[in-house]
């Protein structure tokens, strides 16, 4: 790799770190703000300068980076004589854009966002033609699309300018969908993303039968994006954006895109009938329609839209043809139109801005109020209708030569006639933007008073009108350039050309002249035409388009309420039967392996469990209007499970499920303090009955699933099989699951802990919001005689027993964490423990008598959790090793015996202490209702206090 | 007993579906616990079942059962439970604002957003 290669991703990412800067510096002012926009593209244009005299001596400049390779997603660059021409354009443009916006930009305007825009649609377009993956010029090319939404619809509050942005949105995204799947095609053929590599197997890409398939894919990408019939119909909609917008997009960058992906795959799509006859066609027919349109439109921005239409149609035509000179003429017009494009569409921003208003019919007469305007426009006016001595002519000529000698479907005429016909429309609408604008009598109901405007805004026009200038008259000056990308799209030798202004008498000349004839003829029959056409009905694009959109939105809303309406219910069942059927395709397209396995016999003990679990399961559903027996049978439900984990080796599952379920049942409990403590019956017994059936098909689904998976082995080797070698050897702890947990796949575990962490405090945040709100002032009139039901608040028994436990439960706890390494426990179960340990106070002696004596809160035990198992992973990098790998020893302690030590243990603490911190906090949310609806804190910690004198036993213990 | 098993897992699907399609927040927050028990069990189930087989590693003792699924269902038991105690804690605070514990809200207006917006 060489080091210009290295310049291309400091050039293709410049612009988007550039994009960060705008948005921060406006608030040191507009000039600082723009200054920070340039300096970017100077750089990233200072740099491709730089390449570009190997590029100009035909050397191919590459960059590779290995991202996704299995993928076959690179991060390629290439730079070759296309690359550089249109990375020259994109920031030559883009640098004169941030010139003349600056100055066109309101205050009113943010600018700071507008030049972040501009910036990132920059580094989009940029990335497109460096790329020497195709999948990565899809990524850049679907950001060119979103960052061109977020230009086109930059004045937010004009409703056309918002759905111009959509309506471009939505057809270059459908575009950008099908080149993804043209793209995909084409790689499978060839069987590399690369495009150096794609770009040299044209004969095996033109045999495939998905050829065709693959082209059609592209090329609606392409035309889509390239303002192709008939899509052509979002660009000038998308003049709803600023001045400098239109300009950038529609001159230089945008636009261009779909030309140069068409150029750039030139070589191995162009040159069969398929080639010829979908894009020249295409191209020729946008050409004409989009002249013939903008003959017609009042509005100056629209009349250039319409003619960047007809000339992106004309460019393509060229490309369709597939000779090697066409393609020569074609990448000469590109440079032309990106100049006086740009000019033009720069001098109507002006227009605009001087006289507050871009309708031809209350212009004119303005050659004498803005002088300096008049000759650019006149000079980039008269190159785009291809008068001699400017650079339009010299393109123009030779795609009229090409079109001469082109036989369409056997016709000789066809194509020449009407090319020149495209050519005389072109011809018209430049010559009215002149006369209708700037010629006749100057009038003096204008909406402001015209006057040039400063140097700041004609500069970038005036500069770009130089060259227009200079190519036309010296032709020898763009030719290493043209030669160069001519070079790269035809991928092999170059015809013999040179550009130059006279070529002899041709009959390009005189298709030439009856153009330029037929256009001014044309332009002094316009006033009667114009009738004519606002006479005769025409298709009106916006009103099919949102005819379209508006149907898709019908349908699509119909649907979506159809299957799932906001009502959980309807949610529930449509997944639950959606996730059946998915099921049963697969159980009916697929194979099962066979029964392979020994079953374990059936034991007594066991089947009684099972019996318990099925009729305290059958219970629930009978019984589940009654809340409490719902409860208790739910109880009954997870110890049995608890049981079954035991019986199937599973001790540390068992101890979770069993210290998890106390809490749950707890956690319920309480929140049945506060809502209705039955179920009313409700739907209709055709409605139970639907869902009976889900759900019974639902379970029939699981236990046959569950079988299935039971009676055989896996049916790929396992992994388990590493984890059982190397636990003690690797993790220094004998309970496999444990060392799973804190080492092998302690990742997992920390995401988790942060998990709970979160979703205690997401219960912390609600309760808060609730006891804030109207629930809290329900909850503050709460009635509490009407639900209290046990007489003796806090009993003596259980307060005396509870704290005779707390230390028990304590030391249990620790025990449990301390064996976790290498017998059933660890930090997961041993948090769940003393989290029980504590809630039992609470319970004894009510909540806020022990929050009282709670000296730590729980968001600090959540925090400082996450924080322990954190710096203990970040602690393995220290050692070099990888985020927490952890390392062990023994330690022999004199009274106690051989002791490990680990720093899995440090880990396991961590979790110990999230699960306590979330668990406490979780059910103290809980509880700061009860205090919310009066419940009083009680001094003592029992009802009856028998330290105290008059320990009578009433309620007054409360007070 | 492979078949005990999957009939219990499949009993507590069955009745988690059918309490899950209910009205009420009670009987949802019930069948979801219910739903969290039955798919534990089923990761669990997909280790194979062994009877006196427990992954703690003792000298000369060859089998163990698998140890991977016991270590998915474990965080997968506690993530059930905080699960659980954010659906609690929601219908109890919707409970308390809408003084209702039904879990559909009926939209009055659906979102017309046609045109431009």
């Amino acid at each position: 790799m060489d080091t210009a290669g290295s310049f291309l991703p400091i050039i293709a990412a410049l612009p988007f770190l550039g994009a960060l800067f705008p948005g921060l510096m406006i608030q040191a002012g507009r000039n600082t703000c723009a200054a920070f926009t340039a300096a970017p593209t100077i750089l990233a244009l200072v740099l491709l300068l730089l390449c570009a005299p190997a590029v100009l001596h035909g050397e191919v400049l590459q960059f590779q980076l290995p991202w996704l390779p299995k993928l076959g997603l690179n991060v390629n660059f290439m730079l070759d004589g296309l690359g550089l021409l249109f990375a020259g354009l994109i920031l030559g443009i883009g640098l004169l854009i941030i010139l003349y916006a600056r100055f066109y930009l309101s205050r009113e305007d943010p600018m700071g966002q507008f030049y972040t825009y501009l910036l990132l649609f920059q580094g989009a377009m940029v990335g497109i033609v460096l790329s020497d993956n195709i999948l990565l010029l899809l990524v850049f090319w679907e950001l060119t699309s979103l960052s061109s939404f977020l230009l086109i619809g930059y004045w937010k509050h004009l409703p056309e300018g918002r759905q111009g942005a959509r309506m471009a949105l939505v057809v270059t995204g459908t575009g950008g969908l099908a080149m993804i799947a043209g793209m995909l095609i084409l790689g499978n053929i060839v069987g590399s993303y690369d495009l150096s590599v794609i770009l040299t197997q044209k004969d095996i890409i033109q045999a495939d039968p998905m050829y065709l398939p693959a082209l059609l894919l592209i090329l609606v990408g392409c035309f889509t994006k390239s303002a192709q019939f008939p899509f052509h119909f979002w660009l000038p909609h998308a003049m709803a954006a600023p001045t400098p917008v239109s300009a950038y997009l529609h001159s230089a960058t945008m636009v261009k895109a779909g030309l140069f992906l068409m150029a750039r795959m030139w070589p191995v799509l162009a040159g069969t009938p398929e080639w010829f006859y979908i894009v020249a066609t295409t191209g020729l027919i946008t050409m004409l329609i989009g002249a013939k349109i903008a003959l017609f439109k009042d509005d100056l921005k629209a009349l250039l839209a319409f003619s960047t239409v007809s000339h992106l149609g004309l460019i393509t035509m060229l490309l369709g043809f597939g000779t090697k000179m066409a393609a020569v003429a074609a990448v000469f017009h590109i440079i032309n139109h990106a100049t006086f494009k740009a000019a033009l569409f720069m001098t109507a921003g002006i227009v605009d801005h001087e006289t507050h208003t871009r309708d031809i019919k209350r212009l004119g007469g303005l050659r004498h109020l803005m002088p300096i305007t008049f000759v650019i426009v006149t000079f980039a006016a008269l190159s785009m209708a291809g008068i001699p001595l400017l650079n339009g002519f010299l393109s123009k000529e030779m795609m009229l030569e090409e079109a001469s000698h082109t036989i369409w479907q056997g016709n000789h005429w066809i194509v020449p006639v009407l090319a020149t016909l495209g050519a005389l429309f072109s011809v018209a609408y430049s010559f009215r933007y002149i006369v209708h604008v700037f010629w006749g009598p100057q009038r003096d109901d204008y909406p402001s008073k015209p006057h040039d405007p400063g140097f700041g805004m004609w500069a970038a026009p005036a500069f770009l009108v130089v060259l227009v200038v200079a190519i036309g008259l010296a032709p020898f000056l763009a030719e290493p350039l043209v030669r160069a990308s001519a070079g790269a799209v035809i991928g092999g030798t170059l015809p013999e050309f040179h550009l130059k202004i006279w070529h002899g008498i041709t009959p390009a000349l005189f298709m030439s002249g009856a153009a330029v004839l037929g256009g001014a003829i044309l332009l002094a029959l316009h006033a009667p035409l114009m009738r004519l056409w606002l006479a005769t009905p025409r298709p009106e694009a916006k009103t099919m388009f949102d005819a379209i959109t508006r149907a898709a939105t019908r349908a699509s809303r119909a649907f979506t309420s159809g299957v799932h309406n906001g009502a959980l219910t309807r949610n529930g069942a449509t997944f639950t039967v959606t996730v059946l059927a998915a099921g049963w395709l697969a159980w009916s397209s697929g194979e099962t392996l066979s029964a392979s396995r020994e079953m374990l016999p059936i034991a007594a003990v066991p089947a009684i469990g099972w019996m318990l679990l099925i009729v305290a399961t059958i219970g629930l559903v009978a019984f589940h209007r009654s809340r409490f027996l719902a409860l208790v049978l739910m109880g009954i439900v997870g110890l049995i499970v608890s049981l079954g984990f035991v019986y199937f080796s599973a001790p540390d599952l068992a101890l979770t499920q069993i210290s998890v379920e106390v809490v749950t049942i707890i956690l319920l409990l309480l929140a049945l303090n506060f809502i209705p403590r039955t179920t009313p019956v409700e739907s209709h017994p055709a409605r139970r009955m639907r869902d009976a059936l889900i759900a019974v098909a639902g379970g029939v689904a699981v236990t046959g699933l569950t079988y299935a998976i039971l009676i055989s082995d896996f049916a790929f080797e396992s992994i388990s099989a590493f984890h059982l070698a190397n636990s003690y050897k690797g993790g220094g702890g004998t309970n496999v699951v444990n060392v799973i947990l804190v080492d092998f796949r302690g990742f997992d575990t920390y995401g988790e802990i942060i998990v709970l962490g979160i979703a205690a405090l997401v219960i912390f945040a609600l309760t808060d919001t609730v006891l804030k709100g109207r629930g809290g002032r329900w909850l503050a009139n709460w009635d509490k005689r009407k639900y209290r039901e046990a007489g003796d608040r806090h009993p003596l028994m259980m307060v005396v027993a509870t704290r005779v436990m707390m230390p028990i439960a304590l030391m249990v706890g620790a025990f449990i964490f301390l064996r976790g390494h290498n017998e059933p426990g660890g930090g997961f179960i041993a948090g769940l423990i003393v989290a029980i340990a504590f809630l039992m106070q609470y319970m004894a002696s009510g909540f806020a008598w022990a929050e009282a004596r709670q000296r730590v809160t729980y968001h600090a035990t959540i925090g400082v959790g996450v924080l322990v198992a954190s710096v203990t992973g970040l602690g393995a990098w220290l050692a070099g090793k990888p985020f927490l790998t952890s390392a062990y020893g023994y330690i022999t302690l004199p009274p106690i015996e051989k002791f490990e030590w680990a720093t899995a243990m440090a880990f396991d603490t961590g979790v110990f202490l999230t699960v306590v911190g979330a668990v406490m906090l979780a059910l103290n949310s809980l509880s700061s209702m009860a205090r919310r609806t009066g419940e009083t804190v009680n001094i003592f910690p029992m009802d009856i206090n028998p330290a105290r004198a008059d320990a009578d036993g009433t309620d007054e213990g409360n007070a | 007993m492979e078949m005990l098993l999957a009939s219990a897992i499949g009993a507590l699907s069955a009745a988690g579906i059918y309490l899950m399609l209910r009205l009420r927040s009670f009987p949802v927050i019930i069948g979801i616990s219910l739903l969290s028990y039955a798919v534990n069990l089923f990761l669990f189930a997909t280790g194979r079942l062994a009877v006196n087989a427990p992954p703690v590693l003792r000298d000369g003792v060859e089998t163990y059962t698998d140890p991977l699924p016991q270590a998915l269902v474990l965080t997968a038991i506690v993530i059930s439970f905080g699960m659980t105690a954010v659906i609690v804690i929601m219908a109890l605070g919707s409970y308390l604002s809408s003084r209702s514990d039904t879990v559909n809200i009926t939209r009055d207006t659906p979102a017309e957003q046609e045109g431009d917006a």
